[in-house]
């Protein structure tokens, strides 16, 4: 049996390291916390369950929000599935300074970016790289991707950056690691026993990371879909369901919603 | 990632790096105490899980650039994505072979490809790009990548 080896750790090794890999991380972090500091509030509507409305929800919100005189953002980090550039008819191309890329001013003038604005239409989310294992840095891809659109948009003074999440929590837990605070957390859900299910894992999620829950919306409401997750959400929670928005809802709704966030 | 020359209990300082094109990196490190170089060479996927973090072995060589990691790495990239043309270029020419040459780089990472290569002329005073400063560039940046 060889014997032990009795060297110095890495944390022990102290001397100037040109590759200072940890101090590019760290810069990044700063690159996103110095783009965010005129943002006023970051809110992530989420919700752990496909298919429930977020980024409708989103973009009305935005919208709402918007018509009432706030300056608001709309990031899509849905990269693989992204709606919201559509949703708020925000067409590229984006604009390149040397502060950063410019978002794209969409409807009622909603700045917004999305990785639709990036990739070809009809085009899967697609890295270089070696075939095979893809799934041990695709990952990190994607978070760098995220980390990206937070730091490197000159999203300016907003009071509201509104962050549309895909389903499930992943993409949580990297904005809360990415961000210099936890975001305010708006949980989407539809009626169901299935949906109720799926976000009560999310807002676990989020609310065990520290973001604080402003609420949930129950989206579609209406004998469609049966159920009273919205009320068994806000009980469980102890947060308002703040809105149960009907199929076709009119802009009153959406105000109302504003004004409640 | 430290390297440590053991017999002389030294921290081995970084050299220089090379990406040979093939997926894989290849980087050396000398002990600044007996010069002993000992190379780090990594496969396509460690190469590739380093490159997914936005970090470079050896330290950055150019300022961060907008959405580099995405404009780097993406192949499904739209042509149309950006507008690259709002930045100061100063006096700095190209020639029309380094257009030619610049014209093949596919048009979703090309502006800022170009952003690089005007930085790196204005920087050293140069006023014509040509395909020889590309490659001075391109080594000296360790742009291989680009």
């Amino acid at each position: 049996m060889p014997p032990p080896l009795h060297i110095r750790t890495y944390h022990e090794l102290t001397e100037a390291d040109r590759s200072g890999l940890g101090e590019q991380v760290g810069a990044q972090h700063r690159r996103v916390a110095e783009r965010l500091a005129p943002v006023h509030r970051v809110v992530a509507v989420m919700s752990g369950k496909g298919g429930v409305g977020k980024s409708f929800v989103t973009a009305l919100l935005a919208r709402a929000l918007a018509r009432a005189g706030r300056r608001v953002g709309a990031l899509d980090a849905d990269l693989n599935g992204p709606t919201l550039a559509r949703l708020l008819d925000a067409r590229g191309p984006l604009a390149v300074t040397a502060g950063g890329v410019e978002p794209v001013a969409g409807t009622d003038g909603v700045r917004c970016v999305s990785m639709a604005h990036l990739l070809e239409d009809g085009k899967p989310l697609a890295f270089k790289g070696p075939g095979s294992d893809a799934f041990i840095w695709r990952g990190a891809l994607e978070a760098a991707a995220l980390r990206e659109l937070l730091g490197d948009v000159t999203w300016g003074a907003l009071d509201m950056l509104l962050v549309d999440l895909p389903p499930g929590v992943a993409r949580l837990h990297e904005l809360l690691d990415l961000l210099p605070a936890p975001p305010d957390v708006l949980a989407v859900t539809i009626a169901t026993v299935e949906s109720a299910d799926a976000v009560r894992r999310a807002l676990n999620a989020a609310r065990e990371r520290g973001a604080r829950l402003l609420g949930v919306i129950e989206n579609m409401a209406g004998p469609q879909f049966p159920g009273d997750a919205g009320d068994t959400l806000s009980r469980e929670f102890a947060i308002p369901l703040l809105a149960r928005i009907p199929f076709n809802p009119g802009d009153a709704m959406w105000q109302t919603l504003g004004e409640r966030l | 990632m430290k390297f440590l020359c053991v017999d002389c209990d030294r921290q081995m300082t970084f050299e220089e790096r090379a990406l040979p094109g093939d997926g894989t990196l290849a980087a050396t490190f000398k002990c600044p105490k007996c010069g002993r170089v000992m190379a780090l060479l990594t496969n396509p996927m460690e190469t590739q899980l380093v490159s997914s973090l936005g970090v470079e072995i050896g330290g950055r060589t150019v300022p961060a650039q907008p959405l580099e990691t995405v404009r780097k790495m993406v192949t499904t990239g739209r042509d149309d994505a950006f507008e690259d043309g709002k930045r100061e270029t100063g006096n700095v020419g190209w020639s029309s072979d380094a257009q030619e040459r610049l014209a093949r780089v596919p048009n979703f990472v090309r502006g800022m490809v170009k952003r690089i290569y005007i930085d790196y002329a204005r920087e050293r005073g140069i006023t014509e790009i040509t395909p020889a400063i590309m490659d001075s560039a391109r080594s000296e940046l360790g742009l291989e990548g680009m």
